[in-house]
Protein backbone atom coordinates (compact mmCIF):
# COMPACT_ATOMS: atom_id res chain seq x y z
CA UNK A 1 0.00 0.00 0.00
CA UNK A 2 1.02 3.61 -0.43
CA UNK A 3 1.74 4.95 3.07
CA UNK A 4 -0.18 8.16 3.77
CA UNK A 5 1.54 10.44 6.26
CA UNK A 6 -1.81 11.67 7.55
CA UNK A 7 -2.61 8.16 8.76
CA UNK A 8 0.95 7.56 9.96
CA UNK A 9 0.75 10.66 12.16
CA UNK A 10 -2.81 9.88 13.24
CA UNK A 11 -1.94 6.41 14.51
CA UNK A 12 1.42 7.30 16.07
CA UNK A 13 0.31 10.54 17.75
CA UNK A 14 -2.87 9.10 19.22
CA UNK A 15 -0.76 6.11 20.33
CA UNK A 16 1.51 8.43 22.33
CA UNK A 17 -1.50 10.26 23.78
CA UNK A 18 -3.13 7.01 24.79
CA UNK A 19 0.06 5.58 26.29
CA UNK A 20 0.68 8.82 28.18
CA UNK A 21 -2.82 8.73 29.65
CA UNK A 22 -2.41 5.10 30.66
CA UNK A 23 0.93 5.98 32.31
CA UNK A 24 -0.74 8.76 34.31
CA UNK A 25 -3.61 6.57 35.35
CA UNK A 26 -1.29 3.67 36.21
CA UNK A 27 0.72 6.04 38.40
CA UNK A 28 -2.40 7.24 40.19
CA UNK A 29 -3.70 3.70 40.55
CA UNK A 30 -0.34 2.56 41.93
CA UNK A 31 -0.39 5.37 44.43
CA UNK A 32 -3.96 4.53 45.44
CA UNK A 33 -2.89 0.99 46.27
CA UNK A 34 0.24 2.26 48.05
CA UNK A 35 2.51 0.63 45.51
CA UNK A 36 4.08 3.87 44.37
CA UNK A 37 5.18 7.19 45.73
CA UNK A 38 2.09 9.26 46.16
CA UNK A 39 2.03 12.14 43.75
CA UNK A 40 0.96 15.12 45.74
CA UNK A 41 1.22 17.49 42.82
CA UNK A 42 -2.20 17.44 41.22
CA UNK A 43 -0.65 19.62 38.56
CA UNK A 44 1.40 16.64 37.36
CA UNK A 45 -1.78 14.80 36.38
CA UNK A 46 -3.49 17.88 35.04
CA UNK A 47 -0.53 18.91 32.89
CA UNK A 48 0.03 15.30 31.79
CA UNK A 49 -3.61 15.03 30.73
CA UNK A 50 -3.29 18.28 28.83
CA UNK A 51 -0.26 16.92 26.99
CA UNK A 52 -2.09 13.68 26.26
CA UNK A 53 -4.96 15.73 24.88
CA UNK A 54 -2.54 17.71 22.76
CA UNK A 55 -1.18 14.51 21.21
CA UNK A 56 -4.69 13.20 20.59
CA UNK A 57 -5.79 16.50 19.07
CA UNK A 58 -2.74 16.54 16.81
CA UNK A 59 -3.58 13.01 15.69
CA UNK A 60 -7.19 14.00 15.06
CA UNK A 61 -6.01 17.00 13.06
CA UNK A 62 -3.69 14.78 11.00
CA UNK A 63 -6.60 12.47 10.20
CA UNK A 64 -8.47 15.30 8.48
CA UNK A 65 -5.69 15.57 5.92
CA UNK A 66 -6.50 12.03 4.85
CA UNK A 67 -10.03 12.96 3.84
CA UNK A 68 -10.95 14.22 0.41
CA UNK A 69 -13.97 15.98 1.90
CA UNK A 70 -13.03 16.92 5.48
CA UNK A 71 -16.10 19.16 5.81
CA UNK A 72 -18.24 16.02 5.77
CA UNK A 73 -16.19 14.27 8.46
CA UNK A 74 -19.12 14.44 10.91
CA UNK A 75 -20.94 11.90 8.78
CA UNK A 76 -18.35 9.25 9.53
CA UNK A 77 -19.86 8.37 12.91
CA UNK A 78 -22.93 6.94 11.19
CA UNK A 79 -22.00 3.34 10.45
CA UNK A 80 -20.56 2.24 13.80
CA UNK A 81 -22.54 -1.00 13.58
CA UNK A 82 -20.38 -2.30 10.73
CA UNK A 83 -17.33 -0.08 10.28
CA UNK A 84 -14.26 -0.05 12.53
CA UNK A 85 -13.34 3.33 11.06
CA UNK A 86 -16.68 4.70 12.19
CA UNK A 87 -16.14 3.19 15.63
CA UNK A 88 -12.75 4.88 15.82
CA UNK A 89 -14.34 8.17 14.88
CA UNK A 90 -16.60 7.79 17.93
CA UNK A 91 -13.99 6.33 20.28
CA UNK A 92 -11.38 9.06 19.70
CA UNK A 93 -13.50 12.07 20.76
CA UNK A 94 -15.04 10.01 23.58
CA UNK A 95 -11.58 9.18 24.87
CA UNK A 96 -10.49 12.81 24.49
CA UNK A 97 -13.50 13.86 26.55
CA UNK A 98 -12.55 11.34 29.23
CA UNK A 99 -8.94 12.61 29.31
CA UNK A 100 -10.26 16.18 29.52
CA UNK A 101 -12.54 15.23 32.41
CA UNK A 102 -9.73 13.34 34.14
CA UNK A 103 -7.29 16.23 33.82
CA UNK A 104 -9.94 18.76 34.75
CA UNK A 105 -10.92 16.84 37.86
CA UNK A 106 -7.28 16.78 38.92
CA UNK A 107 -6.78 20.46 38.17
CA UNK A 108 -9.88 21.54 40.06
CA UNK A 109 -9.24 19.06 42.85
CA UNK A 110 -12.51 17.16 42.41
CA UNK A 111 -12.74 13.65 43.71
CA UNK A 112 -13.57 10.59 41.70
CA UNK A 113 -10.51 10.80 39.51
CA UNK A 114 -9.95 7.05 39.85
CA UNK A 115 -13.40 6.33 38.41
CA UNK A 116 -12.95 8.91 35.67
CA UNK A 117 -9.57 7.40 34.91
CA UNK A 118 -11.06 3.89 34.75
CA UNK A 119 -13.58 5.13 32.18
CA UNK A 120 -10.74 6.76 30.30
CA UNK A 121 -8.64 3.58 30.36
CA UNK A 122 -11.58 1.58 29.03
CA UNK A 123 -12.13 4.08 26.21
CA UNK A 124 -8.38 4.12 25.60
CA UNK A 125 -8.32 0.37 24.96
CA UNK A 126 -11.50 0.63 22.88
CA UNK A 127 -9.72 3.22 20.75
CA UNK A 128 -6.61 1.05 20.40
CA UNK A 129 -8.78 -1.87 19.29
CA UNK A 130 -10.74 0.25 16.81
CA UNK A 131 -7.56 1.70 15.30
CA UNK A 132 -5.92 -1.70 14.96
CA UNK A 133 -9.04 -3.42 13.66
CA UNK A 134 -9.41 -0.88 10.83
CA UNK A 135 -6.41 -2.65 9.29
CA UNK A 136 -6.73 -6.11 10.82
CA UNK A 137 -10.29 -6.58 9.51
CA UNK A 138 -9.25 -6.39 5.85
CA UNK A 139 -8.77 -10.10 5.42
CA UNK A 140 -7.20 -10.06 1.97
CA UNK A 141 -4.48 -7.66 3.15
CA UNK A 142 -2.83 -10.69 4.66
CA UNK A 143 0.06 -8.73 6.23
CA UNK A 144 -2.47 -6.81 8.35
CA UNK A 145 -5.14 -9.43 8.95
CA UNK A 146 -3.78 -10.74 12.21
CA UNK A 147 -4.39 -10.07 15.92
CA UNK A 148 -0.72 -9.02 16.03
CA UNK A 149 -1.73 -5.79 14.27
CA UNK A 150 -3.95 -4.78 17.19
CA UNK A 151 -1.41 -5.99 19.77
CA UNK A 152 1.35 -3.98 18.08
CA UNK A 153 -0.75 -0.83 18.00
CA UNK A 154 -1.40 -1.24 21.73
CA UNK A 155 2.15 -2.10 22.75
CA UNK A 156 3.88 0.46 20.54
CA UNK A 157 1.45 3.19 21.62
CA UNK A 158 1.95 2.31 25.28
CA UNK A 159 5.74 2.11 24.92
CA UNK A 160 5.99 5.56 23.33
CA UNK A 161 3.47 7.02 25.78
CA UNK A 162 5.34 5.68 28.79
CA UNK A 163 8.65 6.97 27.36
CA UNK A 164 7.09 10.38 27.03
CA UNK A 165 5.66 10.11 30.54
CA UNK A 166 9.13 9.27 31.90
CA UNK A 167 10.63 12.34 30.22
CA UNK A 168 7.70 14.46 31.41
CA UNK A 169 8.11 13.19 34.99
CA UNK A 170 11.82 13.96 34.90
CA UNK A 171 11.17 17.49 33.68
CA UNK A 172 8.59 18.19 36.35
CA UNK A 173 10.84 16.71 39.00
CA UNK A 174 8.45 13.93 39.83
CA UNK A 175 9.59 10.94 41.88
CA UNK A 176 7.85 8.67 39.37
CA UNK A 177 10.74 8.80 36.86
CA UNK A 178 12.30 5.50 37.90
CA UNK A 179 9.13 3.45 37.78
CA UNK A 180 8.00 5.06 34.52
CA UNK A 181 11.37 4.31 32.90
CA UNK A 182 11.07 0.70 34.07
CA UNK A 183 7.61 0.46 32.57
CA UNK A 184 8.67 2.14 29.36
CA UNK A 185 11.57 -0.27 28.97
CA UNK A 186 9.36 -3.29 29.74
CA UNK A 187 6.69 -2.14 27.25
CA UNK A 188 9.31 -1.41 24.60
CA UNK A 189 10.75 -4.91 24.98
CA UNK A 190 7.26 -6.43 24.87
CA UNK A 191 6.53 -4.40 21.73
CA UNK A 192 9.78 -5.67 20.22
CA UNK A 193 8.63 -9.27 20.76
CA UNK A 194 5.22 -8.62 19.18
CA UNK A 195 6.57 -6.60 16.27
CA UNK A 196 9.26 -9.19 15.58
CA UNK A 197 6.56 -11.87 15.65
CA UNK A 198 4.54 -9.97 13.05
CA UNK A 199 7.63 -9.39 10.88
CA UNK A 200 8.44 -13.11 10.97
CA UNK A 201 4.81 -13.98 10.25
CA UNK A 202 4.68 -11.58 7.31
CA UNK A 203 7.90 -12.88 5.81
CA UNK A 204 6.32 -16.33 5.59
CA UNK A 205 2.97 -15.34 4.08
CA UNK A 206 1.79 -17.26 1.07
CA UNK A 207 -0.66 -15.09 -0.85
CA UNK A 208 -4.13 -16.62 -1.29
CA UNK A 209 -4.71 -14.74 -4.52
CA UNK A 210 -2.74 -15.17 -7.69
CA UNK A 211 -3.04 -13.98 -11.26
CA UNK A 212 -4.81 -17.29 -11.91
CA UNK A 213 -7.59 -16.59 -9.41
CA UNK A 214 -7.62 -12.90 -10.34
CA UNK A 215 -8.62 -13.53 -13.95
CA UNK A 216 -9.84 -17.09 -13.48
CA UNK A 217 -7.60 -18.81 -16.01
CA UNK A 218 -5.90 -22.03 -15.07
CA UNK A 219 -2.42 -21.78 -16.49
CA UNK A 220 0.94 -21.51 -14.72
CA UNK A 221 2.25 -18.91 -17.19
CA UNK A 222 0.20 -15.74 -17.46
CA UNK A 223 1.80 -12.41 -18.28
CA UNK A 224 0.07 -9.07 -18.35
CA UNK A 225 0.49 -7.25 -21.64
CA UNK A 226 -1.65 -4.17 -21.01
CA UNK A 227 -3.41 -2.74 -17.98
CA UNK A 228 -5.87 -0.69 -19.96
CA UNK A 229 -4.10 2.68 -19.90
CA UNK A 230 -0.64 4.05 -20.53
CA UNK A 231 -0.49 6.70 -17.80
CA UNK A 232 -1.10 6.18 -14.11
CA UNK A 233 -4.38 5.80 -12.29
CA UNK A 234 -5.65 5.70 -8.74
CA UNK A 235 -5.02 1.96 -8.84
CA UNK A 236 -1.35 2.35 -9.67
CA UNK A 237 -0.79 5.16 -7.15
CA UNK A 238 -2.75 4.14 -4.06
CA UNK A 239 -1.87 0.49 -3.65
CA UNK A 240 1.89 0.37 -4.06
CA UNK A 241 4.59 2.25 -2.16
CA UNK A 242 6.64 2.68 -5.34
CA UNK A 243 9.95 2.33 -3.51
CA UNK A 244 12.84 -0.01 -4.08
CA UNK A 245 13.09 -3.14 -1.91
CA UNK A 246 16.40 -1.84 -0.58
CA UNK A 247 14.69 1.24 0.86
CA UNK A 248 12.06 -0.96 2.44
CA UNK A 249 14.75 -3.08 4.05
CA UNK A 250 16.56 0.04 5.25
CA UNK A 251 13.36 1.42 6.81
CA UNK A 252 12.72 -1.93 8.49
CA UNK A 253 16.14 -2.13 10.11
CA UNK A 254 15.98 1.60 10.81
CA UNK A 255 12.81 1.32 12.83
CA UNK A 256 13.98 -1.87 14.53
CA UNK A 257 16.95 0.13 15.88
CA UNK A 258 15.16 3.44 16.51
CA UNK A 259 12.05 2.07 18.24
CA UNK A 260 13.52 -0.63 20.42
CA UNK A 261 17.22 -0.84 21.48
CA UNK A 262 18.19 2.83 21.17
CA UNK A 263 15.35 4.20 23.32
CA UNK A 264 15.94 1.46 25.89
CA UNK A 265 19.61 2.45 26.19
CA UNK A 266 18.72 6.15 26.31
CA UNK A 267 15.99 5.58 28.89
CA UNK A 268 18.29 3.60 31.17
CA UNK A 269 21.12 6.11 30.67
CA UNK A 270 18.72 8.97 31.37
CA UNK A 271 17.61 7.26 34.56
CA UNK A 272 21.17 6.46 35.67
CA UNK A 273 22.41 9.99 34.98
CA UNK A 274 19.14 11.57 36.17
CA UNK A 275 19.09 13.49 32.92
CA UNK A 276 15.77 14.76 31.66
CA UNK A 277 17.15 15.73 28.20
CA UNK A 278 18.34 12.16 27.67
CA UNK A 279 14.86 10.84 28.50
CA UNK A 280 13.32 13.38 26.13
CA UNK A 281 15.79 12.26 23.48
CA UNK A 282 14.74 8.66 24.13
CA UNK A 283 11.14 9.58 23.39
CA UNK A 284 12.13 11.64 20.35
CA UNK A 285 14.15 8.80 18.88
CA UNK A 286 11.40 6.31 19.58
CA UNK A 287 8.74 8.52 17.99
CA UNK A 288 10.87 9.01 14.90
CA UNK A 289 11.28 5.25 14.76
CA UNK A 290 7.55 4.78 15.14
CA UNK A 291 6.90 6.99 12.12
CA UNK A 292 9.24 4.71 10.17
CA UNK A 293 7.55 1.65 11.69
CA UNK A 294 4.10 2.81 10.63
CA UNK A 295 5.41 3.72 7.16
CA UNK A 296 6.78 0.22 6.83
CA UNK A 297 3.55 -1.29 8.16
CA UNK A 298 1.57 0.38 5.37
CA UNK A 299 4.18 -0.22 2.69
CA UNK A 300 4.31 -3.92 3.52
CA UNK A 301 0.58 -4.40 2.94
CA UNK A 302 0.36 -6.19 -0.40
CA UNK A 303 -3.04 -5.53 -1.90
CA UNK A 304 -4.38 -8.26 -4.24
CA UNK A 305 -5.59 -5.58 -6.68
CA UNK A 306 -1.92 -5.11 -7.63
CA UNK A 307 -2.22 -8.41 -9.50
CA UNK A 308 -4.22 -6.53 -12.13
CA UNK A 309 -1.57 -3.81 -12.52
CA UNK A 310 1.72 -5.52 -13.23
CA UNK A 311 2.63 -4.17 -16.67
CA UNK A 312 1.71 -0.90 -18.35
CA UNK A 313 1.90 -2.13 -21.90
CA UNK B 1 -34.63 -10.82 -5.05
CA UNK B 2 -33.04 -9.34 -8.09
CA UNK B 3 -29.30 -9.19 -8.62
CA UNK B 4 -28.43 -7.34 -11.77
CA UNK B 5 -25.04 -8.21 -13.17
CA UNK B 6 -22.85 -8.39 -16.22
CA UNK B 7 -21.56 -11.58 -17.73
CA UNK B 8 -18.44 -11.04 -19.80
CA UNK B 9 -17.52 -13.60 -22.41
CA UNK B 10 -13.74 -13.79 -22.65
CA UNK B 11 -14.16 -16.07 -25.63
CA UNK B 12 -15.69 -13.23 -27.62
CA UNK B 13 -14.04 -10.07 -26.27
CA UNK B 14 -11.62 -8.64 -28.84
CA UNK B 15 -10.22 -5.95 -26.57
CA UNK B 16 -11.47 -2.99 -28.60
CA UNK B 17 -12.14 -0.76 -25.54
CA UNK B 18 -15.52 0.31 -26.96
CA UNK B 19 -17.07 -0.50 -23.56
CA UNK B 20 -14.48 1.71 -21.86
CA UNK B 21 -15.12 4.74 -24.05
CA UNK B 22 -18.87 4.25 -24.08
CA UNK B 23 -18.89 3.95 -20.28
CA UNK B 24 -16.77 7.05 -19.89
CA UNK B 25 -18.92 9.00 -22.35
CA UNK B 26 -22.17 8.12 -20.63
CA UNK B 27 -20.98 8.48 -17.08
CA UNK B 28 -19.02 11.70 -17.53
CA UNK B 29 -22.11 13.36 -19.03
CA UNK B 30 -24.61 12.30 -16.43
CA UNK B 31 -26.33 14.22 -13.69
CA UNK B 32 -23.93 12.77 -11.11
CA UNK B 33 -21.20 14.96 -12.55
CA UNK B 34 -18.14 14.44 -14.66
CA UNK B 35 -15.37 11.89 -14.23
CA UNK B 36 -12.22 13.98 -13.90
CA UNK B 37 -9.23 13.61 -16.15
CA UNK B 38 -5.81 15.20 -15.84
CA UNK B 39 -3.49 15.80 -18.81
CA UNK B 40 -5.79 13.90 -21.17
CA UNK B 41 -3.79 15.02 -24.22
CA UNK B 42 -0.45 15.47 -22.50
CA UNK B 43 2.27 13.48 -20.83
CA UNK B 44 1.17 11.11 -18.06
CA UNK B 45 -2.56 11.25 -18.72
CA UNK B 46 -4.67 10.01 -15.84
CA UNK B 47 -8.34 9.92 -15.08
CA UNK B 48 -11.28 8.25 -13.43
CA UNK B 49 -12.79 5.31 -15.22
CA UNK B 50 -15.43 2.77 -14.19
CA UNK B 51 -14.27 0.16 -16.66
CA UNK B 52 -10.89 -0.95 -17.93
CA UNK B 53 -9.89 -3.54 -20.49
CA UNK B 54 -6.67 -5.34 -19.72
CA UNK B 55 -4.75 -7.81 -21.82
CA UNK B 56 -3.03 -10.96 -20.66
CA UNK B 57 -0.94 -13.48 -22.51
CA UNK B 58 -1.56 -17.01 -21.37
CA UNK B 59 1.07 -19.63 -22.13
CA UNK B 60 4.45 -19.40 -23.76
CA UNK B 61 5.27 -18.68 -27.38
CA UNK B 62 4.30 -20.24 -29.73
CA UNK B 63 1.54 -21.82 -27.71
CA UNK B 64 -0.14 -18.64 -26.46
CA UNK B 65 -3.58 -17.21 -26.06
CA UNK B 66 -4.22 -13.48 -25.86
CA UNK B 67 -6.98 -12.82 -23.36
CA UNK B 68 -8.66 -9.43 -23.23
CA UNK B 69 -10.09 -8.92 -19.80
CA UNK B 70 -12.64 -6.15 -19.12
CA UNK B 71 -12.75 -5.23 -15.45
CA UNK B 72 -15.35 -3.15 -13.65
CA UNK B 73 -17.19 -3.32 -10.32
CA UNK B 74 -18.45 -6.87 -9.85
CA UNK B 75 -21.43 -5.80 -7.67
CA UNK B 76 -20.57 -8.50 -5.14
CA UNK B 77 -23.42 -10.18 -3.36
CA UNK B 78 -21.37 -9.87 -0.17
CA UNK B 79 -19.47 -6.66 -0.92
CA UNK B 80 -16.51 -6.08 1.44
CA UNK B 81 -16.47 -2.37 0.50
CA UNK B 82 -19.93 -1.63 1.94
CA UNK B 83 -19.65 -2.50 5.66
CA UNK B 84 -16.34 -0.65 6.06
CA UNK B 85 -17.73 2.68 4.83
CA UNK B 86 -17.96 4.96 7.89
CA UNK B 87 -20.64 7.25 6.48
CA UNK B 88 -22.94 4.81 4.72
CA UNK B 89 -22.12 6.45 1.39
CA UNK B 90 -21.29 3.01 -0.03
CA UNK B 91 -24.36 0.86 -0.14
CA UNK B 92 -25.91 -2.08 -1.89
CA UNK B 93 -29.41 -1.56 -3.20
CA UNK B 94 -31.87 -4.10 -1.85
CA UNK B 95 -34.12 -3.96 -4.91
CA UNK B 96 -31.58 -4.83 -7.61
CA UNK B 97 -28.28 -5.58 -5.85
CA UNK B 98 -26.35 -2.70 -7.46
CA UNK B 99 -23.51 -1.40 -5.28
CA UNK B 100 -23.48 2.39 -5.37
CA UNK B 101 -21.71 5.36 -3.81
CA UNK B 102 -23.70 8.35 -2.63
CA UNK B 103 -21.38 11.12 -3.82
CA UNK B 104 -23.03 13.58 -1.43
CA UNK B 105 -22.17 11.50 1.63
CA UNK B 106 -18.71 10.23 0.63
CA UNK B 107 -15.87 11.83 2.64
CA UNK B 108 -13.14 10.48 0.35
CA UNK B 109 -11.34 8.42 2.99
CA UNK B 110 -10.56 5.68 0.42
CA UNK B 111 -11.19 2.93 2.98
CA UNK B 112 -13.67 1.21 0.63
CA UNK B 113 -11.03 1.08 -2.11
CA UNK B 114 -8.66 -0.58 0.36
CA UNK B 115 -11.41 -3.05 1.21
CA UNK B 116 -12.04 -4.08 -2.41
CA UNK B 117 -9.73 -6.89 -3.55
CA UNK B 118 -10.48 -6.21 -7.22
CA UNK B 119 -9.34 -2.59 -7.38
CA UNK B 120 -12.44 -1.35 -9.16
CA UNK B 121 -13.03 1.78 -7.12
CA UNK B 122 -11.26 4.92 -8.20
CA UNK B 123 -11.20 8.21 -6.39
CA UNK B 124 -12.09 11.29 -8.39
CA UNK B 125 -9.03 13.47 -7.84
CA UNK B 126 -11.01 16.69 -8.28
CA UNK B 127 -14.36 15.97 -6.68
CA UNK B 128 -12.54 14.00 -3.96
CA UNK B 129 -15.17 11.28 -3.73
CA UNK B 130 -14.97 7.58 -4.53
CA UNK B 131 -16.40 6.52 -7.86
CA UNK B 132 -17.25 3.19 -9.36
CA UNK B 133 -19.43 1.43 -11.90
CA UNK B 134 -23.12 2.15 -11.31
CA UNK B 135 -24.29 -0.46 -13.81
CA UNK B 136 -25.71 2.64 -15.52
CA UNK B 137 -28.43 2.87 -12.91
CA UNK B 138 -29.41 6.19 -14.51
CA UNK B 139 -30.01 4.41 -17.80
CA UNK B 140 -31.48 1.01 -17.16
CA UNK B 141 -34.65 2.40 -15.54
CA UNK B 142 -35.03 5.44 -17.79
CA UNK B 143 -38.52 5.31 -19.27
CA UNK B 144 -37.56 7.99 -21.80
CA UNK B 145 -35.19 5.61 -23.52
CA UNK B 146 -36.47 3.00 -25.95
CA UNK B 147 -36.70 -0.33 -24.15
CA UNK B 148 -33.84 -1.83 -26.17
CA UNK B 149 -31.51 0.89 -24.90
CA UNK B 150 -32.32 0.40 -21.24
CA UNK B 151 -29.10 -1.42 -20.53
CA UNK B 152 -25.62 -0.36 -19.42
CA UNK B 153 -23.66 1.75 -21.89
CA UNK B 154 -20.88 -0.82 -22.07
CA UNK B 155 -23.30 -3.60 -23.01
CA UNK B 156 -24.88 -1.39 -25.62
CA UNK B 157 -21.49 -0.55 -27.12
CA UNK B 158 -19.93 -4.00 -27.29
CA UNK B 159 -19.60 -4.86 -31.00
CA UNK B 160 -19.14 -8.58 -30.38
CA UNK B 161 -21.84 -8.98 -27.72
CA UNK B 162 -19.22 -10.11 -25.25
CA UNK B 163 -21.12 -8.35 -22.48
CA UNK B 164 -24.41 -9.78 -21.35
CA UNK B 165 -26.62 -8.05 -18.83
CA UNK B 166 -29.45 -9.33 -16.68
CA UNK B 167 -30.65 -10.72 -13.37
CA UNK B 168 -28.49 -13.60 -12.20
CA UNK B 169 -31.11 -14.60 -9.62
CA UNK B 170 -33.63 -15.33 -12.35
CA UNK B 171 -32.75 -18.84 -13.57
CA UNK B 172 -34.26 -18.16 -16.98
CA UNK B 173 -32.41 -14.91 -17.64
CA UNK B 174 -29.87 -14.74 -20.45
CA UNK B 175 -27.06 -14.24 -17.94
CA UNK B 176 -28.06 -17.20 -15.75
CA UNK B 177 -28.27 -19.44 -18.78
CA UNK B 178 -24.90 -18.21 -20.04
CA UNK B 179 -23.27 -18.88 -16.67
CA UNK B 180 -24.88 -22.29 -16.42
CA UNK B 181 -24.29 -23.47 -19.94
CA UNK B 182 -20.85 -22.01 -20.57
CA UNK B 183 -19.02 -22.48 -17.30
CA UNK B 184 -19.32 -18.92 -15.99
CA UNK B 185 -17.05 -18.21 -13.03
CA UNK B 186 -16.41 -15.50 -10.44
CA UNK B 187 -13.09 -13.71 -9.80
CA UNK B 188 -11.05 -14.40 -6.67
CA UNK B 189 -13.55 -16.78 -5.13
CA UNK B 190 -11.14 -17.24 -2.20
CA UNK B 191 -12.37 -14.08 -0.46
CA UNK B 192 -16.02 -15.05 -0.28
CA UNK B 193 -17.26 -11.84 -1.87
CA UNK B 194 -19.63 -13.71 -4.24
CA UNK B 195 -19.26 -11.36 -7.19
CA UNK B 196 -22.45 -10.94 -9.17
CA UNK B 197 -20.56 -10.32 -12.39
CA UNK B 198 -19.33 -13.52 -13.97
CA UNK B 199 -16.87 -14.32 -16.71
CA UNK B 200 -17.24 -16.94 -19.39
CA UNK B 201 -14.00 -18.78 -20.12
CA UNK B 202 -12.16 -19.12 -23.40
CA UNK B 203 -13.67 -22.06 -25.27
CA UNK B 204 -12.21 -23.99 -28.16
CA UNK B 205 -14.71 -25.72 -30.35
CA UNK B 206 -13.32 -29.20 -30.68
CA UNK B 207 -14.60 -32.46 -32.15
CA UNK B 208 -13.61 -35.80 -30.82
CA UNK B 209 -13.35 -38.47 -33.55
CA UNK B 210 -12.81 -42.04 -32.48
CA UNK B 211 -10.88 -44.61 -34.54
CA UNK B 212 -13.96 -46.66 -35.30
CA UNK B 213 -15.60 -43.61 -36.80
CA UNK B 214 -12.82 -43.30 -39.41
CA UNK B 215 -12.76 -47.03 -40.22
CA UNK B 216 -16.02 -48.83 -39.66
CA UNK B 217 -15.47 -51.72 -37.26
CA UNK B 218 -18.36 -53.66 -38.81
CA UNK B 219 -16.94 -53.46 -42.35
CA UNK B 220 -17.27 -57.02 -43.73
CA UNK B 221 -13.95 -56.63 -45.54
CA UNK B 222 -12.28 -56.18 -42.18
CA UNK B 223 -13.89 -59.34 -40.87
CA UNK B 224 -12.74 -61.97 -43.43
CA UNK B 225 -9.78 -59.94 -44.73
CA UNK B 226 -10.64 -60.81 -48.35
CA UNK B 227 -10.99 -58.10 -50.93
CA UNK B 228 -13.79 -58.57 -53.47
CA UNK B 229 -11.41 -58.44 -56.36
CA UNK B 230 -11.48 -61.14 -59.09
CA UNK B 231 -8.86 -63.90 -58.88
CA UNK B 232 -5.71 -63.80 -61.08
CA UNK B 233 -7.06 -66.50 -63.41
CA UNK B 234 -10.35 -64.85 -63.78
CA UNK B 235 -10.87 -62.81 -66.85
CA UNK B 236 -10.40 -59.17 -66.27
CA UNK B 237 -13.15 -56.71 -66.89
CA UNK B 238 -11.29 -55.20 -69.84
CA UNK B 239 -11.47 -58.19 -72.14
CA UNK B 240 -14.49 -59.99 -70.80
CA UNK B 241 -17.97 -58.89 -71.19
CA UNK B 242 -19.65 -61.91 -69.54
CA UNK B 243 -18.60 -60.90 -65.97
Amino acid sequence: MHPAFSVIFLTTLTGVGQGLFLALYAAELGAAFDLLTVQHGQRFFAAGSALSLAFLAAGLLASFFHLGRPERAWRSAAMWRTSWLSREVIALPAFMAAVFAYGGAHYLGFGGTLTLGATGALLCFALFICTGMIYACLKFLQEWATPLTVINFILLGCASGFSFAAAFAAMTGSALVAVLVEWAVALTLAALCARAASLIRNSRIRPHSSLQTAIGIKHPRIAQKAQGFMGGSFNTREFFHGRAPTLLRAVKWGFLVLVFPLPVVLLLAGLALASAPLLALAFGVQYLGLVAERWFFFAQGNHPQNLYYQAIS
Amino acid sequence: MTQLALVIDLNVCVGCHACVTSCKEWNTSGEAGFLSDDNPYDRDPTGTFFNRVQTFEVGEFPDTQTVHFPKSCLHCEDPPCVPVCPTGASYKRAEDGIVLVDYDKCIGCKYCAWACPYGVREIDEHQKVMKKCTLCVDRIYDKNLPEAERKPACVQACPTSARLYGDIHDPESVVSKAIRDNGGYALMPEWGTHPANHYLPRRKTGMRIHEDELERAANPLKIDGLLPKPGVKEPALDDVTSW
